[in-house]
């Protein structure tokens, strides 16, 4: 019995990890632990079962967007990560590739796509390509590498990569499923929601969704930065909070963690025991691509904020107004507030600066910045204040 | 009664030439020269009176960057 070389996943539950189980990323040891991808009837209905949510940041329920999609379409795993701060989509299509191509047959199957595409960082192609060649029935699957752009990872960047090679968000009047790649429906599908698809289309959604909570089912992977001692990517269910998400990388004293990547939102200390989950609904902090950057308390949040500002100005893709002369105002302003300007109009600058650029783009890019500063205002309230008073609490 | 249709500004086209700003009232222009929607965001929801106008602005922008709506945003 122990030796069957089929796993019996019909029955199993799966537990945690599922996806950083520490197994090679071979072909072989793939299916020596979950047998072949089945070809299950259903899968649309099984994800719908199972509550996944995609796990790329904007956090939509991945049922809803299959339903979305007409047949003879195109399937697109984006792995492209364009988040400096993202580590796990790469460690994912490292580690795990087989199980993020079982996701991505398995969905196009489903949908009867046509074209089959994966986006991926140019560190993952060739584990991407090896692992293509280990297998017999993935010759459909096109790779392409996307430019190391922070926006380059926004679905309609993606699109744009594939059909011009450019990769730059577009201004979308219907959305991609009803007309994506060159006018056909088009899915774009983050590839470690592509994974937990490989385990849906072998377990069935409701034994995926064993884990987790009701509003936030199955696991999620985290990619912890910032001022602690063990930096990387965890694998953690549903529900968990931000405590014990950031306590297996050893934090120096928190305070302040900066949950969802740069799009997302500075939170204080006192807020460690709340849950990260899909939604801010139920009270959760929304968990976006899963970046979590630990502050410690002997860091300014304004400098780091300013700095994380800065950066987000230069990665303007440069094609709207409001962000190519807006983001980089912005980001001025909350340096004057690091830098410790005494102005005292400049914290109403930030905000009246941040209402500009917000909602005023092709993709979310000035949106997020905008929410990402705001943020840092109201968790660094008291450093703002200290600042306009003359004085660092971080300086030393 | 909420408009049913608006004026959508496509931010990759629009240079910021400000012709949409003059045939509609609604539109204001930010420091930098391109349309402000009273509210904010990409989306003028254009009233019956504007209708006309929303249109002209359409024909008119040099960059095509304009079009009409769903007022519900698409995405
Ligand atoms: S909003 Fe900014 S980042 Fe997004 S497409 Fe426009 S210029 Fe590029
Ligand atoms: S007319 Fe066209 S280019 Fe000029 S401001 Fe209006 S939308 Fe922009």
């Amino acid at each position: 019995m122990s030796s069957t070389s089929t796993p019996d996943l019909a029955r199993a539950t799966l537990g945690v990890p599922r996806l950083l189980t520490g197994h090679g990323p071979g072909y072989g040891e793939h299916l020596r632990a979950l047998g072949p991808l089945p070809q299950r009837a259903g899968l649309v209905d099984e994800i719908a079962r199972s509550g996944l949510t995609g796990r790329g940041g904007a956090a939509f329920p991945t049922s809803t967007k299959l339903a979305a999609m007409a047949p003879r379409g195109v399937v697109i795993g984006n792995g492209s990560e364009g988040e400096p701060l993202s580590a796990k989509d790469e460690l994912l299509l490292h580690n795990r590739p087989h199980l993020v191509i079982d996701g991505l047959l398995a969905t196009a199957h489903a949908l009867a796509a046509r074209r089959l595409h994966l986006v991926v960082g140019a560190a993952s192609e060739e584990p991407v390509r090896r692992a293509l060649r280990e297998r017999g029935d993935a010759d459909a699957i096109e790779v392409t590498v996307a430019p190391d752009r922070f926006v380059g990872g926004e679905a309609s960047a993606v699109v744009d990569l594939l059909a011009t090679g450019r990769g730059l968000p577009k201004d979308h009047a219907v959305r991609l499923t009803t007309r994506g790649l060159r006018g056909r429906s088009t899915l774009v599908q983050n590839v470690e929601t592509l994974a937990h698809i490989g385990l849906i289309a072998r377990v069935g959604g409701e034994r995926w969704g064993a884990v987790g909570v009701p509003e936030d089912r199955g696991t999620r992977l985290f990619s912890i930065s910032g001022d602690v001692a063990h930096p990387g990517v965890i694998e953690a269910p549903g529900g968990s909070s931000l405590r014990s998400l950031i306590a297996p990388s050893s934090p120096q004293p928190v305070s302040a963690v900066l949950v969802g990547g740069y799009h997302g939102a500075w939170v204080g200390r006192d807020a460690l025991e709340r849950t990260v989950g899909a939604s801010s609904k139920h009270g959760a902090i929304p968990a976006g691509a899963g970046i979590l950057v630990v502050l410690g308390d002997r860091s300014c949040g304004l400098r780091t904020a300013a700095e994380i500002a800065a950066y987000l100005a230069a990665e303007s893709a440069g094609q709207c107004g409001p962000c190519v002369n807006g983001l980089p105002a912005l980001a001025d302003l909350v340096s004057r507030v690091a830098d410790g300007d005494r102005d005292p109009r400049l914290p109403a600058q930030v905000e009246r600066m941040a209402g500009l650029v917000e909602g005023r783009g092709a993709c979310h890019h000035p949106d997020g910045t905008a929410k990402m500063v705001r943020s840092a205002l109201v968790a660094f309230a008291d450093d703002v204040a200290a600042h306009q008073h003359g004085f660092c609490r971080a300086a030393r | 009664m909420s408009a049913s249709t608006a004026l959508h500004i496509d931010w990759t086209r629009c240079r910021g030439r400000g012709m949409c700003t003059e045939l509609l009232t609604g539109l204001g222009r930010d420091e930098w020269g391109y349309p402000l929607v009273a509210g904010g965001g990409s989306d003028l929801p254009i009233r019956t009176h504007d209708v006309e106008a929303a249109d002209d602005a359409v024909a008119l922008c040099p960059v095509l960057a304009l079009s009409i709506r769903p007022a519900r945003p698409t995405r």
